[in-house]
């Protein structure tokens, strides 16, 4: 701008071509602006939470069940992961089906309402999920805080996860290949299960993955079904309270002790940490199956 | 093939589960939350006092229900604290997201562009509880002791930028907050859109003398029109329903409009959480079956917004063959 103002012989022509100029450099800035005041959040949070986590972080953390505020986290840890293979185990197998029905079975007239449905489910707030389970599970069927109803409202937010993964995994599969098999006389479920579901197999893993970090790091709906508990799993679905990282850190950042942080700062750690191995490990797998001469 | 029980059959009925789910937590609510919608009627959403009455009075009948005295549910303050910090999110993270999206799909090479994309989608894998924590012990300090005062001393010439700054929690927190929560869906998505586009159109206004970022400005962005909006509603689902990173930097507001953007507030979501031990305290049960109002509410809302945004994206996956 400067140049064009100071120097009087510039024609309206070159005057129109800077200002161009000059609006492209504004708009690269602009873009590469936002990028980096995201890239900077991104490592604000995990440098927030590894610099106070790793202090945070002793043996007694894996060894020790949590007194009080202080102790350990194997408790939590143990429930954790309870609490996620529960709820993928109850979510896989129908939503694997509902991925097979709408990759297979797409023109029937229910896919698309099957589809919208399971899009919609997503978009459930996780809070609603969990008192859904807590009035109907928790309340309703007398079963008490427990590892099954915090199981089950996980499964309630994984399942749309997976069905859209394993749908798109199925698609996937080159339709060569089911024709091949349905020349050779094979009926829909070998066709599916024996030929297709082997090479989606890697594909329906990333959805797996990924609803397993949804689940490792919610809070919201864990709350009113899983509850809480100081003590190890003893082996009871009901009637049975089970502890679990994401609640260590929201209950104890607010605590007014030293030993209550540092285990809130501790859980945050293990569940970014476990949360970033999943995404990578997904990232990788995708990419894997994404090369050519699979 | 006359079968009963064929594959395709198991297959629907199994996958039909996902569809059920979501209609059996629909009609719980409805029916649960009924007596409460009953009573409350409109005021519901109209008047600004959450009251469970006196918890040690003797029930009175009104309206042929028990109620406890001087129990009262309106969630006029909730709904003002959802809607205005997911505004904020959706204001920040729409312009935001998409200018990133911008960057990774044109500023850097296609080999590099999945790590470097990695920077921000991380943040959609970030558990919320997380960001919690975070908004917590960094965002709030920094805001509350340096940001909010200096925007008082010299932005407060603004309608809502005056006032006490507070401390840090409330609303414009919370909508920062939410923006770095939602963004990454709207980068990845008008990111994809953006490579995927049909490249005749970039060479077409290229070919015709326009810069790059002209072409950008003027062809690539407004074809990826429908995406962005799409990605939007999604997002500001998203943002609707947040329950833990609010509940955890909103300052938990009751019966409390917010007077400017430093305000703390309440959102549907969190107000779930904060108030569910409380409510369970109503012998009458009219106070939790309120709460399941809330839900309702929010439920309602949250198939409503992520109802348009999948037929939009729907459509668009029909008219240009690419997928979201």
């Amino acid at each position: 701008m400067a140049a064009a103002s100071a120097s009087s012989f510039v024609s309206p022509r070159q005057r129109h071509r800077l200002r161009r100029r000059l609006t492209d450099g504004l708009g690269w800035t602009v873009s590469t602006v936002a990028f980096l005041l995201l890239g900077a959040a991104t490592v604000s949070i995990f440098w927030a939470i590894a610099a106070r986590g790793a202090h945070a972080l002793d043996l007694a953390i894996f060894t020790q069940v949590t007194q009080g505020t202080a102790g350990g986290l194997l408790n939590a840890i143990e429930g954790t992961l309870l609490l996620a293979a529960g709820g993928l185990l109850l979510a896989i197998p129908p939503g694997v089906a509902a991925g097979i029905f709408l990759a297979e079975f797409g023109a029937s007239r229910f896919a698309p309402v099957l589809r919208f449905m399971s899009d919609v489910l997503v978009g459930l707030p996780s809070i609603v999920v969990g008192y859904f389970v807590y009035i109907v599970a928790v309340v309703d069927l007398g079963w008490g805080f427990s590892a099954l109803a915090g199981a089950i409202a996980l499964a309630i937010i994984s399942l749309p996860y997976i069905t859209r993964t394993s749908e798109m995994a199925f698609r996937q599969v080159p339709a060569d290949m089911r024709d091949a098999a349905r020349a050779l006389g094979a009926t829909d479920s070998h066709v599916i299960l024996r030929i297709c579901l082997p090479i989606a197999a890697s594909n329906v893993l990333t959805g797996v993955l990924l609803a397993l970090a949804i689940s490792v790091g919610e809070t919201a709906p864990l709350l009113y079904t899983a509850g809480w508990s100081n003590y190890m799993w003893n082996g009871h679905l009901t009637h049975e309270p089970v502890g679990y990282l994401t609640y260590a850190i929201w209950a104890f950042i607010t605590e007014p002790f030293q030993s209550a942080h540092a285990l809130a700062y501790a859980a945050a750690l293990l569940v970014s940490a476990f949360v970033l191995v999943i995404s990578i490990a997904s990232r990788m797998l995708m990419a894997a199956s994404r090369r050519p001469g699979r | 093939m006359f079968k009963l029980v064929t594959f395709r059959r198991f297959t629907a009925v199994l996958g039909g589960v996902v569809a059920a789910v979501l209609v059996a937590v629909v009609v719980f609510f409805v029916i649960y939350a009924w007596p409460a919608i009953r009573l409350n009627g409109w005021h519901f959403f109209t008047s600004n006092t959450w009251n469970t009455g006196n918890l040690y009075a003797n029930p009175i009948e009104r309206n042929g229900r028990m109620i406890l005295p001087g129990a009262h549910y309106g969630i006029l303050f909730l709904i003002a604290g959802t809607l205005l910090s997911t505004l904020i999110a959706v204001v920040l993270a729409v312009p935001i997201g998409a200018m990133a999206a911008v960057f990774l799909a044109e500023c850097v090479p296609a080999q590099l562009r999945t790590a470097v994309s990695f920077f921000v989608e991380l943040l959609a894998a970030i558990p919320s509880v997380v960001f919690g924590l975070w908004g917590y012990v960094v965002v709030i300090p920094f805001l509350g002791h340096h940001v909010y005062p200096w925007m008082t001393a010299h932005l407060g010439f603004l309608p809502f930028f005056s006032g006490a700054p507070g401390s840090g929690y409330g609303l414009l927190t919370a909508g920062l907050v939410l923006a770095l929560m939602i963004v990454p869906l709207i980068t990845a998505t008008v990111r994809d859109a953006l490579v995927s586009q049909y490249r005749g159109l970039r060479d077409a206004a290229l070919a015709l003398g326009a810069t790059r970022f002209e072409t950008l400005w003027t062809v690539q962005l407004p074809a990826t029109r429908r995406v962005l909006v799409g990605s939007g509603i999604l997002a500001t689902g998203r943002a609707l329903g947040e329950t833990m990173a609010v509940l955890m930097i909103s300052g938990n507001a009751l019966n409390y409009l917010p007077r400017n953007i430093y305000s703390p507030i309440s959102t549907m979501a969190s107000f779930i959480v904060s108030q569910l031990d409380s409510a369970l305290q109503d012998p009458t049960g009219l106070a939790v079956r309120s709460l399941g109002e809330v839900a309702l509410a929010l439920l309602l809302i949250a198939v409503v917004v992520n109802g348009a945004a999948r037929l939009l994206l729907y459509y668009q996956d029909r008219t240009t063959g690419t997928t979201t």
